[in-house]
């Protein structure tokens, strides 16, 4: 019998949508196996469908972008009730991606950044758009922090990437449909980049160059001194921004044993900056612009799920 | 796993049971999950303290034991001993109640803390495996780099205790620096003298193998386990036939400066340093030569009556394999340019130690005649400044060490020399802590009427046929001034430059001043951090002739008792690499520092057991947390914190 499937877009960018459309002709052979049932994007399907299908119809349910508006929570919900297999799918939903940096201020930081401090944004009534109704459309609420899928409903697997690399999707969607829920490699992305080749014995750091600071070699980044998120990073994309000439971001996530990348990457980054004394090794690494976002660019909602604690005093 | 722990707590006298209620912890700790007896004695330690352990792994039937006492690094090697007749020794951990607890916390505090220790020992303990000593095997040979007095001394004590040793120097001739020197203090023996007998023991000693004129350029392998590579650099002229007549010197065009002398002399380009040298040979200097390539001039070829001379010898890569290495590649003096301060290097008259040393050999390039260089003149008035260069944070904060007493030999070989010459000393402080060596600066300074002037020069400038040394006597509180002839400056001595190279192959660490950073300034002053490196001589730091021949024949002991075994024992408390999921990302490979971490032909990185000391960095920072130290897993780790907090 042909598998059920859905997917639905949450708060992102979309490119996880258009991922599932980057597997090309591969996405006929998955459609020889499922039938989609529902998928805002790309086909005409609406929310009464959704609520109207049994508990536990759908068979796998893809869920991408994170959880940032009501919407997204009841939708969220709403798909775990009717589906056996919950994905999610990308890094938005699994970790909170880039926009889960947002969860570094409160909401109303957000708005007044967004809505009334932005000289881009006219915005002469100082309009913030909450709790708005139109003609009977309403605008969800803007959730107090972001979330991802998995720390609002139980989640059965997850597909990583931003958004997920056309090997890893391939991969994950074959395990799936033949009902395996545990995919992808579980190296770190050196051992599939171009570079590896390149690595020198002895890493060692005595300062580091932004992306733009210094003319690429084609040799490993980390040895250049270019912040890489490679050793820290699943494998599976086969190196797609190394080999464009770009360091990795790490929008793979962790591999399986690690729990917090970030953690794991700087703990390697300090051990490999060259012998020095305090206060060189403290201006090497204060010369890391942006910490968070270097190190917990797509992980920072995954660990902040409540936003940041605030310093009462 | 560990299913009946006996728990010993010590008393350590009062220092733990003065602050701890040890009573109270043995008794609590009895009905801790897992453990099956409890008591506490007044000194584990101890003959009857031991007895007590035995006895109670008999009666009680134990499988594993806590010794809740001092830090591992005093007894762990004690207890583990006494268990090990039982089972396992791993089986056997060190709760440590004292350094972190006893003697830093006040009483209540002490107890609460020995709970916790004590527990997350217990839960290690639980998680612990039998874990067998591993076995390296040991090549009994030496490699040793450098043929300086260090070098020659190590090389000779190993050979003589009827090990093969290979000795690699980079010049044509060993000797190094000592070569150089003059007379030697405190006792004034000609330094050639004394150390020609040994250069041709050196030659000689059917255990050694000399290779010089070559250079170390690769190592690999581990203790006992040395693959090494080593460039031997074209002579042009073969050593066993050469018979150093002098026939090719004699007819040969090129004429260059000969380094030996600090460049103050000429040799041919084909030379051989000095008359003693070892191995006895000429050499042809690639750079100066006329006729090496195009064949423009074949002067001492054809002059060579031995036919030793051969134009087309190769560079030649020797592969050895050895069990240890010593590295003994000495030391240099501080870059004069760099001391702007006494405008050396655009005054003649100005001139360095070594220089000096020359001057005064009688061999040297005056044939032993002190004149002032830039007329030829002898000089009536020589100012000698110590400390050039070092004590000074603006170049080497450290003291060189050995400055004091050449200066003071030198001011006094002067003297000999010149009778109605005056000597200055400029020094900050005078220090002669060898043996006799106060006498020799005490006979200096009387005998030999030397001015010595505590104080720093503060400028020097030419004025005339003289050059004005200006400093302050901070002991009179009085500004002085110099006309003199020469000024010697006693300059900081350096690491050589090749060291770090060397020290690169070697993954061994180099600190200030390009000294080899040995594994413990106190209780391990010649052996590297990775096991099977040592250290001799002034690549290590600043010392005379007696510390260096005293720390070289240490690092000859050091590799000897290697040597009596054929087997070297190690603890297997090592790191592990889960293979299957290394990325071969190489932060492992960069961060320890003993070099055990290598990388494999597949790109992935493994643990040399034989090099491995347990530290663990490998293991904290592996991104992909991929590491594992024996016996101190992540869930081992995980429990023990669980139960702390
Ligand atoms: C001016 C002056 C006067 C002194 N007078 C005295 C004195 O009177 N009494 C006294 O006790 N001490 C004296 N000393 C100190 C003495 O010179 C040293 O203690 C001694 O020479 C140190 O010997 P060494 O073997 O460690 O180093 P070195 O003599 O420097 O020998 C090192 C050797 O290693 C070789 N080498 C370096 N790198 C490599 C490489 N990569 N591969 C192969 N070979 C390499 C070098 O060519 C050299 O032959 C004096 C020092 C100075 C500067």
């Amino acid at each position: 019998m042909k598998k059920k499937i859905a997917m639905y877009w949450g708060a992102g960018c979309g490119g996880c949508d258009v991922s599932l459309l980057g597997i090309h002709e591969k996405l006929l052979d998955v459609l020889e196996k499922a039938d989609i049932v529902f998928w805002p994007c790309a086909t005409d399907f609406k929310y009464e469908d959704l609520e109207k299908m049994e508990d536990g119809e759908i068979d796998i349910a893809f869920y991408n972008g994170a959880i940032r508006t009501e919407e997204n929570e009841k939708i969220a919900k709403l798909l775990r009730k009717k589906s056996k297999i919950l994905v999610a799918y990308g890094s938005c939903a699994t970790e909170g991606c880039v926009i889960g940096l947002a969860n570094l201020y409160d909401r109303d930081e957000i708005f007044n950044a967004v809505y009334l401090d932005n000289e881009t944004t006219p915005n002469e009534k100082k309009i913030i758009p909450q709790g708005m109704e139109k003609e009977g459309i309403e605008l969800p609420e803007f959730l107090p922090s972001l979330k991802t899928l998995e720390q609002v409903v139980k989640v059965d697997a997850a597909i990583p990437g931003c958004p997920p690399p056309s090997p890893v999707l391939e991969e994950a969607l074959n395990a799936l449909l033949e009902g395996r829920t545990e995919f992808g490699k579980e190296v770190a992305l050196c051992d599939e980049c171009p570079r590896k080749d390149t690595k020198p014995d002895k890493i060692e750091i005595e300062r580091f160059y932004r992306w733009h600071e210094k003319e690429d070699d084609g040799s490993c980044f980390l040895a250049q001194g270019m912040i890489c998120m490679g050793p820290a990073t699943r494998a599976g994309c086969g190196g797609e921004c190394t080999s464009a000439g770009i360091p990795c971001t790490g929008c793979m996530g962790p591999v399986p044993k690690v729990e917090n990348q970030g953690i794991a990457m700087l703990s390697a980054i300090a051990s490999i900056i060259e012998d020095m004394d305090e206060e060189k090794e403290r201006a090497v690494m204060e010369s890391i612009k942006d910490m968070v976002g270097t190190f917990y660019k797509f992980s920072t909602a995954k660990l902040l799920p409540y936003g940041r604690f605030k310093d009462e005093s | 796993m560990a299913k009946r722990i006996g728990i010993f707590v010590c008393h350590c006298g009062i220092n733990i049971a003065g602050v701890v209620d040890v009573e109270r912890v043995a008794k609590e700790m009895a009905s801790y999950p897992g453990v099956a007896f409890s008591t506490t004695y007044q000194y584990m330690c101890s003959e009857p303290g031991q007895n007590l352990i035995r006895q109670k792994i008999e009666e009680e039937n134990l499988d594993a034991v806590v010794i809740a006492a001092c830090s591992p690094s005093m007894h762990e090697e004690t207890f583990r001993n006494v268990c090990g007749e039982y089972f396992n020794p791993h089986m056997c951990e060190m709760a440590n109640i004292r350094e972190q607890c006893s003697w830093v916390h006040d009483s209540e505090e002490a107890t609460e803390k020995a709970f916790k220790v004590l527990k997350a020992t217990v839960e290690k303990l639980r998680g612990n495996e039998d874990l067998e000593p591993i076995f390296v095997p040991v090549e009994k040979r030496c490699l040793v780099i450098g043929g300086g007095i260090a070098g020659i001394q190590a090389a000779l004590d190993i050979a003589d205790a009827g090990h093969e040793v290979i000795l690699v120097e980079k010049e044509p001739s060993i000797g190094g620096r000592m070569a150089q020197l003059s007379e030697t203090f405190p006792t004034l023996d000609c330094s050639q003298c004394i150390l020609t007998p040994k250069m041709v023991a050196v030659a000689r000693h059917p255990n050694i193998k000399l290779m010089a004129y070559s250079e170390v350029i690769d190592i690999s392998g581990y203790v006992g386990n040395f693959n090494v590579k080593i460039l031997k650099k074209p002579r042009y002229v073969d050593e066993d036939k050469c018979t150093v007549c002098g026939d090719c010197e004699d007819v040969c065009p090129a004429i260059v400066p000969n380094e030996f002398d600090m460049s103050k002399k000429a040799r041919k380009a084909i030379y051989i340093p000095f008359p003693q040298a070892v191995p006895s040979t000429y050499t042809i200097d690639r750079e100066a030569c006329l006729g090496l390539a195009p064949l423009a001039c074949a002067q001492c070829k054809e002059a060579c009556e031995a036919d030793a001379i051969n134009y087309d010898m190769q560079p030649e890569i020797v592969e050895e394999k050895v069990g240890a290495i010593i590295v003994a590649t000495g030391y240099d003096l501080y870059d004069k340019e760099r001391l702007v301060e006494y405008g050396y290097g655009e005054d003649d008259d100005i001139i360095t130690s070594l220089e000096f040393e020359r001057m005064l050999s009688a061999s040297g390039p005056t044939g032993g005649k002190i004149i002032k260089p830039s007329t030829g003149e002898e000089p009536k008035k020589v100012v000698f400044i110590q400390c050039a260069g070092s004590r000074d944070r603006k170049h080497m904060p450290y003291c060189s060490s050995i400055c004091c007493m050449y200066t003071a030999k030198h001011a006094m070989l002067y003297k000999h020399a010149v009778h109605d010459g005056e000597a200055y000393i400029f020094y900050i402080d005078i220090r002669a802590t060898g043996k006799d060596y106060e006498e020799f600066i005490a006979r200096v300074m009387e005998e030999e009427r030397i001015n010595y002037i505590r104080g720093k020069v503060a400028k020097i400038y030419r004025e005339g046929d003289k050059i004005v040394v200006w400093g302050v006597d901070t002991l009179t509180g009085k500004k002085v001034e110099i006309k003199a002839d020469m000024v010697v400056l006693a300059m900081a001595v350096i690491g050589r430059e090749e060291t770090r190279d060397i020290a690169k192959l070697l993954k061994v660490a180099v600190g200030e001043g390009n000294f080899l950073k040995e594994s413990h300034p106190k209780l391990k002053p010649v052996e590297a951090l990775s096991r099977g490196i040592y250290f001799a001589g002034c690549a290590q730091g600043p010392k005379d002739i007696p510390a260096t021949v005293a720390q070289a024949s240490a690092a000859a002991s050091k590799v000897l008792a290697m040597f009596s075994r054929d087997k070297l024992e190690k603890d297997p408390m090592v790191a592990v690499v889960d293979e299957e999921h290394c990325s071969g990302c190489g932060i492992c490979i960069s961060v320890c520092p003993y070099g055990a971490m290598q990388r494999q032909p597949n790109g992935k990185a493994k643990c040399i057991e034989a090099l491995c000391e347990g530290c663990g960095t490998c293991a904290a920072a592996c991104p992909s947390n991929n590491i594992e130290m024996k016996n101190y897993s992540d869930s081992q780790i995980k429990r023990m914190v669980e139960v702390v907090i």
